[in-house]
């Protein structure tokens, strides 16, 4: 079979993966990784699932690969360090079947709350690392990772990027390859991390890394483009499509694999080129190390560590070139909002209304830090919200938390965030956490977890009960109000933020974009009863402006009946009716 | 060598330009060229500006499309037009669909949404004006705006309109295919 199709990063990862006889995937959901297992779940041969979050995603491979099967994690860069705990410790371990962990950087923030390089951890988690820079490689430096993972014995790291990921590109498909399980068989010294066997992998790591090196320079991934030889540029990933785009006459050692680095084969190209450059987005790594090497090189002095590059970018910073075009318009800026109809919006009036601070979490509720909503004051990382109410409470005693509260998602609140719980209930907290429960992981787009009743699969499953959940860990205090309902939420909040105690409030109604929740209503208004006050203004619904009179019109194809403009008309100048 | 051209589809999130460039990427990919498309996910697309880049040609390296380098501009917003029209090349062409959607920073008060676009951006490029919302609604669907910008931006592309319609049939939930080739029809004929 040699068919051709366009895919998605994500999606050719997927199909490597599937080609390369993988048999477990899990992950938890992250953007840029997102898609990986949304497509890897169309193949039956695979066995995948979400887990709670990455170091549960982690084990889970880990496990697999120890009984012997190929398996893969996949999860964004931030979720990389989740799941550090477990990718240090495998690295002394190694595999029985091959392991695979795809880490899904994101230069450029384009949804993430840092700009961290996973290379970086894997160099010191001692993890070698591909990179590849289109979906064609994305597929193929996928099936290669598993080869040689079960060669050195070693989980590999395929880095990607954003740019890599969400970009689509042809990739010619190619039948799956069964491979056969390793037999298992019991052996402590390798498999049991204590002390005295750990003293001895780290010996092999060290060892592994060295002879990875060396047989670097001669695989056939890292491999050198000569041309005129006034420029060489040392790049990888999408960097070098820009370097290909802005100068396509340079030579170009392109590396492929960007840990451990081929030493010999980058000597020998920095000895043949007049000025050699390293084009790497993110951290000096690879610059770095070749400097250390003593070989002359330029990179961030001119290039920046900040942000994704572009060929545009190259041809000024090396070429001294700059491409005309014309003056960007002075224009409004449009930054992402919550939906309308979106359920965190009605939350968030009502905490406006009481002028509650939020300590936030990781999801599209981190937008109710922005006008006009203004609620959430601080956001660190998944399961942080609870966590940092809780210090702040015991640095500044409880009266001191009265007018906060914490806010998390239900997907989040399974993923890290039921830990923070129990350590407030051990150490005899106070303060109130509202569950945005929406039902599903909303941010990035719609995927499953352990309260909502199904698998990655699509199979019926348990439903985590998250009132039962809070009750067995010890909260006494535990309130379920319709998220829409801002009267019984508004009365709920003062009582629960008034307790000496540990509550919780969990807000539910889905999320706007689900499916199974399109709504049959509109909301209308009614301009002679407008008075003009703005109120339904307040909660910054995009469906909702203000006209030239001052009355307001809503966007009719915008607008899904949720009601909360209407429940704030004191006029009742806003009509709820059927689309 | 045939030059490599490149297309941008800028509009709010939500308004479904993802599955715009995925029919282009269909496109371009069935009439053999060396295909990228580059889209945006997670966070931004919630009511946010959004980009998506589409490059075909012999070989295509870079996956973005740069400031001064596009060969069309399909805006599914016309304040977004305004944004992304220095990206166009001097000689582009904009298909730009008139609808006003503003942006929290108009809402709020603290900007003003700038009047008289068009007539600003035809005055520096080609401009294809279109109504889609309007259009859509005609059809009894305001979801398929989208596919009558395809159709409109189709006529100022080299390829076969039967081969559009099969791309859209391959490319769209099957549910909606009669109604989406009727809008791609619609926004052809325009």
């Amino acid at each position: 079979m040699s068919e051709k199709k366009i895919m998605l990063g994500n999606e050719a990862i997927a199909r490597g993966a599937y080609e390369a006889g993988v048999k477990v995937s899990a992950a938890y959901p992250g953007t840029p990784s997102t898609e990986i297992s949304e497509n890897i779940v169309k193949y039956d041969e695979i066995y995948a699932e979400w887990a709670p979050n990455e170091k549960v995603a982690m084990e889970v491979a880990i496990g697999a690969s120890m009984s012997g099967v190929r398996s893969m994690a996949s999860m964004k860069h931030v979720g990389v360090n989740v799941a550090s705990d477990p990718l240090y410790t495998v690295s002394y371990i190694g595999v029985n079947g091959g392991l695979v962990i795809v880490a899904a950087d994101d230069p450029g923030l384009y949804s993430s709350q840092n700009e961290q390089d996973s290379r970086c951890v894997a160099r010191v988690a001692q993890v070698p690392v591909l990179e590849p820079s289109d979906s064609q490689e994305a597929k193929d430096f996928t099936k290669l990772a598993f080869e040689l993972s079960e060669q050195y014995d070693t989980p590999m790291m395929i880095r990607t990027t954003t740019r890599l990921a969400h970009s689509q590109g042809v990739v010619e498909l190619m039948d799956r390859t069964e491979v056969e399980d390793k037999p298992y068989e019991r052996n402590a010294p390798k498999n049991v991390m204590m002390p005295g066997n750990a003293k001895h992998r780290h010996v092999f790591v060290e060892q592994r890394l060295k002879k990875m090196a060396e047989d670097a320079s001669s695989m056939a991934i890292n491999k050198v483009e000569y041309q005129d030889t006034k420029i060489g540029v040392i790049t990888s990933g999408i960097p070098y499509q820009y370097v290909k785009e802005a100068l396509p006459n340079a030579s170009v050692l392109k590396l492929g694999m960007v840990h451990p680095l081929p030493r010999k084969l980058i000597e020998e190209f920095a000895s043949k080129v007049d000025t050699l450059y390293i084009v790497e987005e993110l951290e000096p790594l690879i610059e770095e190390q070749v400097q250390s090497w003593g070989i002359k090189a330029i990179g961030k002095e001119i290039l920046t560590i900040q942000g994704e590059y572009s060929a545009t970018m190259l041809k000024k910073a090396i070429l001294k070139e700059e491409v005309v075009s014309a003056a960007p318009e002075q224009v409004p800026a449009r930054p992402p909002i919550l939906c309308p109809g979106c359920p965190h919006r009605s939350v968030f009036s009502v905490l406006k209304e009481l002028k509650i601070h939020g300590a936030g979490d990781i999801g599209c509720y981190t937008l109710g830090a922005v006008a006009p909503l203004n609620v959430i004051d601080t956001t660190v990382c998944m399961g942080a919200s609870i966590s940092t109410l809780h210090g702040m409470e015991k640095a500044k005693g409880k009266d001191y938390i009265k007018n906060w509260v914490a806010l998390i998602g239900d997907s989040t609140f399974l993923h890290t965030g039921v830990n923070s719980l129990i350590n407030m209930v051990y150490n005899q907290a106070t303060g109130t956490v509202i569950i945005l429960d929406n039902s599903t992981t909303g941010m990035t787009g719609h995927q499953d977890h352990a309260a909502t009743g199904k698998t990655l699969k699509g199979t019926p499953t348990y439903a985590v009960d998250l009132v039962d959940l809070c009750h067995a860990i010890g909260v006494e205090y535990v309130s379920v109000v319709p998220a829409f309902d801002t009267a019984l939420l508004k009365e709920t909040v003062k009582r629960e933020v008034a307790r000496d105690a540990v509550s919780v409030i969990i807000a539910q109604a889905p999320c706007a974009l689900l499916k199974t929740n399109i709504s049959k209503n509109k909301c209308i208004t009614l301009p002679e009863k407008c008075k003009k006050c703005g109120m339904c203004l307040v909660p910054g619904c995009p469906a909702i402006t203000k006209q030239e009179d001052g009355t307001v019109k809503i966007d009719d194809t915008m607008c899904n009946g949720c009601g909360l403009c209407m429940q704030r008309c004191k006029f009742d100048a806003i009509e709820k009716v059927e689309k | 060598m045939e030059q490599t051209k490149s297309i941008m589809i800028v509009g709010v999130g939500g308004q479904g330009t993802l599955i715009t460039s995925r029919i282009l990427g269909g496109i371009t990919t069935a009439a053999g060229y060396d295909v990228k498309l580059s889209e945006v996910h997670g966070m931004a697309q919630r009511g946010g500006s959004v980009v998506t880049f589409v490059r075909y040609g012999e070989k295509v390296a870079e996956p973005i499309v740069e400031e001064g380098c596009a060969d069309v501009l399909i805006a599914f917003e016309r304040l977004e037009a305004l944004r992304y029209a220095h990206f166009l090349k001097k000689d582009g062409v904009i298909i730009v669909n008139d609808q006003r959607i503003d942006p929290m920073t108009v809402v709020t008060g603290a900007c003003i949404y700038p009047e008289g676009i068009i007539e600003k951006l035809s005055a520096a490029y080609k401009v294809v004006r279109v109504d889609a919302m309007e259009e859509a609604k005609k059809l009894g669907n305001s979801r398929v705006f989208n596919t009558i910008i395809i159709g409109v931006a189709a006529r100022q592309m080299n390829f076969a309109k039967e081969d559009w319609l099969r791309i859209i049939e391959k490319t769209v939930p099957p549910k909606t295919v009669e109604m989406n080739k009727l809008a791609f029809e619609a926004g052809y004929a325009m």
